[in-house]
């Protein structure tokens, strides 16, 4: 476990704050940060009261308390980046430009949901903005990050592909081949393990053998790595800007562990969320780390924003994640028939292959 | 008309694409300086180079999930995979990502993908190396699946699948690599959905795909000259669109049809044809729906005893006599 990294209650922003990809923030973009952290974890809240009353199907992972990790990261992007996580990705998926509505209507299972209900809560995608999910299989999407970042090399695009992936997925045989071929091939992929500790239920030190952490593995292939402390937006910013810019101009690239912890269980549906750690492990973190808290510490030590500026961007985001569970509330399900779209383009499009052979085979 | 085998109608599918658009790009295990495991790659890397033809390490998993993210982007890899029985330490990729990403994205993401290989039985490798997963493949609603039985299929459908735009298995066979048959200089394109009708016969169809048609047609060949039988032989190229239709129309004219399958019976492709047949067709028949299928245990290594393993002319002779009531 990492969490000695984290022990130090108080995390002093200023060194990272004078990187310079911070340092030239305004600060509208500053309060940008905070309103994009309170946005994920206003939504989240919000699903898990629906999730509660019995709303929604199958699983749902939260991502309260890792907020700092996506708007960080997800931040630095440019319109040539792409984003590709695992299935702890709502966060993620409202950085990267997904409305709440689209996104709480998919959990739901609606019609009007990001995936038009066919996909749930692992399976958030945006192909316009960059966000390609969304993953539900444990490591599965780091070879597709890969494939994305070697798509952009083939074209001569000056982009790269931030790669997510839990502290759990890192043991999966597809990773490990996928490090190997990203630093061979020198690809413009930056893989960020958020380890927020545990995977599902088994914390890091009964699942890893590690050295001295787990990002320190790259040096096996001859990769750069870093060790990020999750919890200050400056560092998160600073140090993945860093692997971005070596991915975009040298195209070589990094493994980054933002260190972070989620306040939830594995999912909501962890039955033994309070088994496998300490209450008093999560009260800590959430009274000395919180992202969240913290940020908005700075703000006000910086002068950027008081309590009362803070409060409304709050109450905003509250009041949009509530408009967003009433949309998803008042929006239809799909019909029966709908089942059968989107399974293949050409017949989707109705083209000539579409419409060759069969393709479905109910009576 | 010119004759080539297999493999070159193949290499000449890949070239021809690989001129025609640069967004194919052929990646896999040896497929570039070692000329490809089976050679259906020779020459590629010397004329089109690294950028297009690139060496993978033995990593499936890996290069078929980079595969997908490529094809995200709008690439159209065609992903050599040494053996379809080595899909096996990657079949995540193919069914969860290739398969359902479009269908979980709600229709907002497409995969141009080919994935191609060989899988077959009947070289002697033992199970780990003789898998036949078309059936696995096509039970995946997302995928395409296609079996090329001769030279002709093979350069025709790989074109296809490499234009389609949805991911496409396509499944090989190395006992077929050195197949030779009528190939046409000029550019043609077989649709996938559409089975072929290799051999017309007015008493029962033989219905398959990949080599179990070759299998069949010499079959066909042996009823006819031994026991006055004549034998229709369906090759259905494509699994997955599939050409009912022409299946039906030849059962029938028939009134029986054997099924041969070099897959597992137990939920193999012939199990398909099956149910569709009764389904649609009761009426027409004369007798059962049969079965020439593999034997069902893993592939033996044994050579003389795979070769019987697989359907062979005389297993399917007797399956139609049977069915005739001789």
């Amino acid at each position: 476990m990492t969490t000695t990294q984290l022990e130090k209650s108080d995390v002093d922003l200023d060194d990272f704050a004078k990187a310079t990809v911070n340092a030239g923030l305004t600060a509208d973009q500053k309060l940008g940060f905070l309103r994009d952290m309170l946005r994920i974890r206003r939504f989240e809240q919000a699903s898990l009261k629906l999730y509660q009353q019995g709303k929604m199907g199958g699983f749902l992972h939260l991502y309260i308390g890792q907020e700092s990790v996506a708007v960080g990261t997800c931040s630095l992007l440019t319109p040539d980046d792409h984003c590709i996580t695992a299935y702890r990705e709502h966060g993620h998926a409202i950085v990267m430009g997904m409305t709440m509505d689209e996104c709480m209507a998919e959990l739901l299972g609606k019609a009007t949901g990001c995936s038009k209900g066919k996909g749930g809560s692992m399976h958030f995608f945006a192909p316009n903005k960059n966000f390609w999910g969304g993953h539900g299989i444990v490591a599965g999407q780091t070879p597709i990050g890969m494939g994305i970042a070697f798509a952009l090399k083939y074209r001569g695009i000056p982009g790269c592909c931030l790669t997510y992936l839990g502290d759990g997925a890192v043991n999966q045989g597809v990773f490990h081949e996928s490090l190997n071929m990203a630093a061979l091939w020198q690809l413009p992929v930056v893989y960020i393990i958020e380890n927020n500790g545990y995977s599902m239920g088994t914390s890091l030190a009964r699942s890893s053998s590690i050295r001295s952490c787990l990002a320190e593995r790259a040096t096996a292939y001859n990769m750069d790595w870093d060790i990020v402390n999750g919890e200050n937006l400056y560092e998160v910013r600073a140090k993945t800007f860093e692997a971005m810019t070596r991915a975009r101009k040298e195209q070589r690239p990094t493994l980054l562990e933002i260190n972070t912890y989620r306040y939830y269980g594995h999912s909501v549906a962890d039955a033994n969320a309070k088994k496998y750690r300490k209450a008093e492990e999560i009260e800590f973190y959430k009274q000395n780390h919180d992202p969240i808290r913290l940020w908005q510490k700075q703000l006000k030590v910086e002068g950027v924003a008081d309590d009362e500026v803070i409060a409304a961007i709050d109450r905003e985001a509250r009041q949009e994640a509530e408009n967003a569970v009433k949309f998803a509330e008042d929006s239809p399900f799909p019909e029966l028939e709908e089942i059968f779209d989107d399974v293949y383009y050409e017949v989707d499009q109705g083209t000539e292959a579409g419409r060759t052979g069969r393709h479905f085979f109910n009576d | 008309m010119r004759v080539i085998t297999y493999r070159q109608a193949l290499n000449e599918a890949l070239a021809e694409e690989l001129e025609r658009d640069d967004n194919v790009v052929i990646i896999g295990e040896e497929v570039a300086e070692y000329n490809g495991a089976y050679k259906i790659t020779e020459g590629l890397w010397k004329k089109f180079g690294s950028r297009r033809i690139v060496d993978t390490p033995i990593s499936e998993g890996g290069f078929l999930g980079l595969g997908v993210g490529a094809a995200m982007l709008g690439l159209r890899p065609v992903m050599e995979l040494m053996f379809w029985s080595f899909a096996y330490v990657g079949f995540d990729q193919i069914v969860n990502n290739a398969g359902c990403i479009r269908y979980m994205s709600g229709g907002t993401i497409h995969l141009p993908l080919v994935i191609r290989g060989p899988a077959n039985g009947g070289t002697n490798v033992g199970a780990t190396h003789s898998h036949t997963p078309e059936n696995f493949l096509a039970n995946t609603p997302g995928l395409k699946v296609v079996c090329p039985a001769t030279p002709y299929d093979a350069k025709g459908l790989m074109k296809t699948a490499i234009r389609d735009n949805d991911p496409v298995c396509v499944l090989e066979n190395t006992l077929l690599y050195g197949d030779q048959g009528e190939v046409p200089e000029e550019e043609y394109l077989i649709p996938l959905g559409v089975a072929d009708v290799k051999r017309e016969g007015n008493d029962v169809s033989l219905i398959g795909h990949g080599r179990a048609v070759i299998t069949a047609l010499q079959a066909a060949e042996r009823l006819a000259d031994e026991f006055d039988i004549s034998a229709e032989v369906v090759d259905l190229r494509s699994i997955r669109p599939l050409d009912e239709e022409t299946v039906l129309a030849s059962v029938r004219k028939t009134h029986r049809a054997v099924l041969v399958d070099e897959n597992k019976p137990f939920c193999g492709v012939s199990a398909q044809i099956a149910t569709m047949i009764q389904e649609r067709a009761f009426d027409d028949l004369d007798a059962p729906v049969m079965r020439v299928c593999s034997l069902d245990a893993p592939a033996i290594y044994s050579p003389p005893l795979e070769e019987q393993q697989l359907p062979t002319a005389d297993r399917i002779i007797q399956k139609v006599l049977d069915g005739m009531g001789a």
